[in-house]
């Protein structure tokens, strides 16, 4: 008699940081444990440092140029690129989203088919926003002049706590579509999908640096980017229903330089069903005017 | 060339009535202060006192907001756009007719040339009334949605430099959108402002929609702390718009800024060097240089510096410096003695650092307050005076052999308000206008404004936009993002 074929046993995923186009750990070489939201274990997870957001806002940096240099219709397809793997890989990021966030497979099912469209939608406006958001001026002379949107530069994104596809998405997309580049701080205790994006970032044609990603406490890390002299943009849509941290107080650290603070819009965590908008693109946009005589 | 003599010029101010003292204007009419404080007005090129003017404390602007709330919910907001639009435009027009008051007033208050207040601030500040007007019955063509909707009430907190232009900015397109303004000049020049209230009352404009506020930094922080103000718009000094920035972060106030900046007007070697020359001079002095995009370092091709040097500096001895009044006179008075300490303090750096200081020869008048066009050259990126906005006639010199360095000085900066190019060559201006982070890029000219243009800067110069199209977002709750 022979013995029954032992349960396979499945490989399981190391979770990291994604810096650069790398996946680290975190320098401070500490994790924390994520767990379902019925208390099951899923994943240790790197709980980022102060050192790592630093190292994350160089990357972030250093990538912005190219990004923003790369034509419009380039950084479309490249978007677009991404909204292709996420497609592909969407068993994976049900699953993901369905153990997090406590959904029904149907609902993790709505949120990640709506997380890949808005990654379609927002990939389109890669050529038109300059478009749409800006014009000539008829001012009154002989002058040429025009006005156009121009990304911010480096943008740091606390990323929503409760939906952590499609929250995620509805952030990020809009900051990087104008070619701005992205330091995120995942949610906290829903790290998980924002990791498995990086792996599909990593993968697409995304520059390395374009999006980094830190995992771990929201209130340690936060402030760091709030502050940061290299950060021209704050999202702070993460610190509603993040521990010890509020976004009146991020808003604060930002003040010192100027930093361009995108508020949430109410006092919870919005539902993320309808939030694309034009303005979430505008929001990390400058528009430079540039004059020139007319002249035989 | 044989130099001749001008003979003076002098405008006359008898088109212009002072009065001895002014109150704050409140709910369309002129009413005291509740601590009775006041602070005098001067001006700058005689220091000769203009009138007492009354300080504004939270009680006062408590009540001026108030007055705006009502205003803005019973009058101006359910108000047809195109009556508002009707209301501007007899405001621009009326800004027309009394021009020649306006512009002497401005003169007496703030020490600028009467030339540049003649030609330039009441001219464009008329014709943002009039740009403006033509957007209050239009909004929903703005692009920001069918039927967008203003804050509600504004507060309004503007500089000395161009005091009826900055409240032209303000006020034009916050009234087009169906924002009522608690507004509060600058300390050293509320007398066009006050006289602009005058204005209102010709204008029949209903009271609470504009209100003014005189008074110094506390006036103004009380109108941004206001609980009742929804949106705060500033122009003024970086270290104050970080300040305010800090006071509303956590509440749902939007805020424009239009903060310092620390403009690269750079010049190339195949640029013309005579238009380049005068564009430098407009960029810098222009306004005694009190200019937050002043073009105040100038970057040039390492070629050319010599002769762009000396050129310049020949330029700039023909500069008539002196009496504001008079229509030949190219550079004015410093608006007060403190901004002329500061531009003392940092000229004084500038040589103690080891740049070279090169300054006109010309008299200065014994009374006022006065600082003679200045070109500093072997200036490095690191000197305090290529770094720190002067607000004065002061010009930092600096080299660059490639493109590439020349962007990287120009950005070398937490400023980014503007810049200027000059070169002949198009695609070298179009490819430095991508690289350059400000605001505003003028290639081959400098210092234009127009109400239809766009103006704000990137990074710690502030955010938003005022003028043309994009200056309606910040006042409308469908365009803001901030």
């Amino acid at each position: 008699m022979r013995a029954p074929a032992p349960a396979r046993i499945d490989v399981r995923k190391t979770y990291k940081l994604f810096i650069g186009g790398a996946f680290p750990r975190s320098e401070s070489g500490r994790t924390y444990e994520v767990t379902s939201a019925k208390g099951a274990f899923l994943a240790n997870a790197a709980q980022g440092s102060r050192k790592d957001a630093r190292d994350a806002v160089r990357a972030a940096r250093s990538a912005q140029p190219g990004w923003a240099g790369a034509t419009a219709y380039n950084r479309g397809q490249v978007l677009y690129r991404v909204a292709e793997l996420l497609e592909g890989r969407r068993a994976q990021f049900v699953a993901d989203v369905a153990a997090g966030e406590g959904l029904t497979e149907r609902r993790a099912q709505d949120a990640v088919a709506a997380a890949i469209d808005r990654w379609v939608w927002y990939a389109g406006w890669s050529d038109k926003v300059a478009q749409v958001a800006g014009n000539a001026n008829p001012v009154a002379g002989p002058y040429f002049n025009l006005s156009a949107p121009e990304p911010t530069g480096v943008v740091a994104v606390i990323a929503p706590q409760a939906s952590s596809l499609l929250g995620l998405v509805s952030v990020l997309a809009p900051a990087i579509v104008t070619g701005n580049t992205v330091v995120v701080v995942a949610s906290e205790d829903r790290p998980l999908p924002a990791i498995s994006l990086a792996e599909v970032l990593a993968t697409s044609d995304v520059p390395a640096g374009v999006v980094n990603i830190l995992t771990g406490r929201t209130a340690e890390i936060a402030p760091h980017l709030a502050k940061h002299m290299d950060v021209n943009a704050l999202d702070v849509a993460g610190a509603l229903g993040a521990d010890g941290i509020t976004w009146g107080a991020l808003e604060a650290d930002a003040a010192d330089t100027v930093k361009r603070v995108l508020r949430p819009a109410g006092d919870d965590e919005a539902s993320w069903a309808d939030a694309q908008s034009l303005n979430a693109i505008l929001a990390y946009t400058e528009t430079k005017t540039v004059w020139h005589p007319k002249g035989m | 060339m044989p130099r001749f003599e001008y003979a003076p010029a002098p405008e006359s101010r008898a088109v212009v009535d002072i009065a001895s003292s002014y109150g704050l204007f409140i709910d369309g009419e002129f009413v005291e202060s509740a601590s009775g404080g006041s602070l005098k007005t001067i001006n700058p090129a005689t220091e000769e006192s203009l009138a007492d003017v009354a300080v504004a404390d939270e009680a006062d602007v408590d009540r001026a907001v108030r007055a705006a709330r009502r205003a803005q919910e019973k009058v101006w907001g359910p108000m047809p756009g195109a009556e508002r639009a009707k209301y501007l435009f007899r405001i621009a027009r009326l800004l027309a007719e009394r021009s020649r008051e306006f512009a002497v007033l401005e003169v007496l208050d703030n020490g600028k040339p009467i030339r540049e207040a003649r030609d330039v601030d009441v001219p464009t500040a008329a014709a943002h009334f009039f740009y403006y007007a033509g957007w209050a019955d239009k909004l929903d063509h703005a692009g920001f949605g069918p039927s967008p909707r203003p804050h509600g009430v504004a507060g309004q907190v503007i500089p000395w430099n161009f005091p009826l232009l900055m409240l032209a900015w303000k006020i034009a397109p916050a009234l087009a959108t169906g924002n009522t303004v608690v507004l509060k000049p600058a300390e050293t020049t509320p007398l066009t402002a006050l006289l602009f209230a005058d204005l209102l009352r010709q204008a029949e404009l209903p009271p609470g929609v504009v209100n003014i506020v005189t008074g110094a930094g506390a006036t103004g922080a009380a109108v941004v702390a206001h609980p009742g103000v929804d949106k705060v718009a500033f122009t003024g000094s970086t270290a104050v718009g970080k300040r305010i920035a800090k006071e509303i972060a956590g509440t749902r106030k939007h805020a424009t800024l239009e903060l310092g900046g620390k403009a690269a007007n750079i010049v190339f070697d195949d640029a013309p060097i005579d238009q380049a020359v005068e564009g430098i001079v407009n960029g810098i002095f222009f306004n005694q240089g009190q200019v937050c995009c002043a073009g105040s370092r100038l970057l040039v091709q390492e070629s050319v510096a010599a002769e762009v040097v000396e050129r310049l500096k020949v330029r700039l001895g023909t500069l008539r410096v002196g009496d504001p009044m008079d229509k030949n006179t190219d550079v004015g008075a410093i608006n007060s003695a403190a901004q002329l300490a500061r531009i003392t303090d940092l000229t004084k750096a500038g040589e103690e650092e080891g740049a070279v200081r090169w300054t006109a020869d010309c008299a200065l008048p014994e009374q006022g307050f006065w600082f003679a066009p200045t070109v500093f050259t072997d200036v490095s990126a690191a000197h305090r005076i290529a770094r720190e906005e002067i607000f004065g006639p002061v010009l930092s010199v600096l080299t660059f052999r490639t493109p590439a360095e020349a962007v990287a000085k120009a950005n070398n900066t937490p400023y980014g308000l503007s810049a200027g190019i000059w070169t002949e060559k198009g695609s070298r201006i179009l490819s430095m206008a991508d690289k350059l982070r400000a605001g505003v890029v003028w290639a081959n000219t400098f210092n234009r404004f127009d109400p239809t243009s766009p103006f704000g800067g990137y990074k710690e110069s502030g955010y938003g936009r005022e003028g043309g199209r994009h200056g309606l977002a910040s006042y409308l709750i469908e365009g803001s993002t901030r």
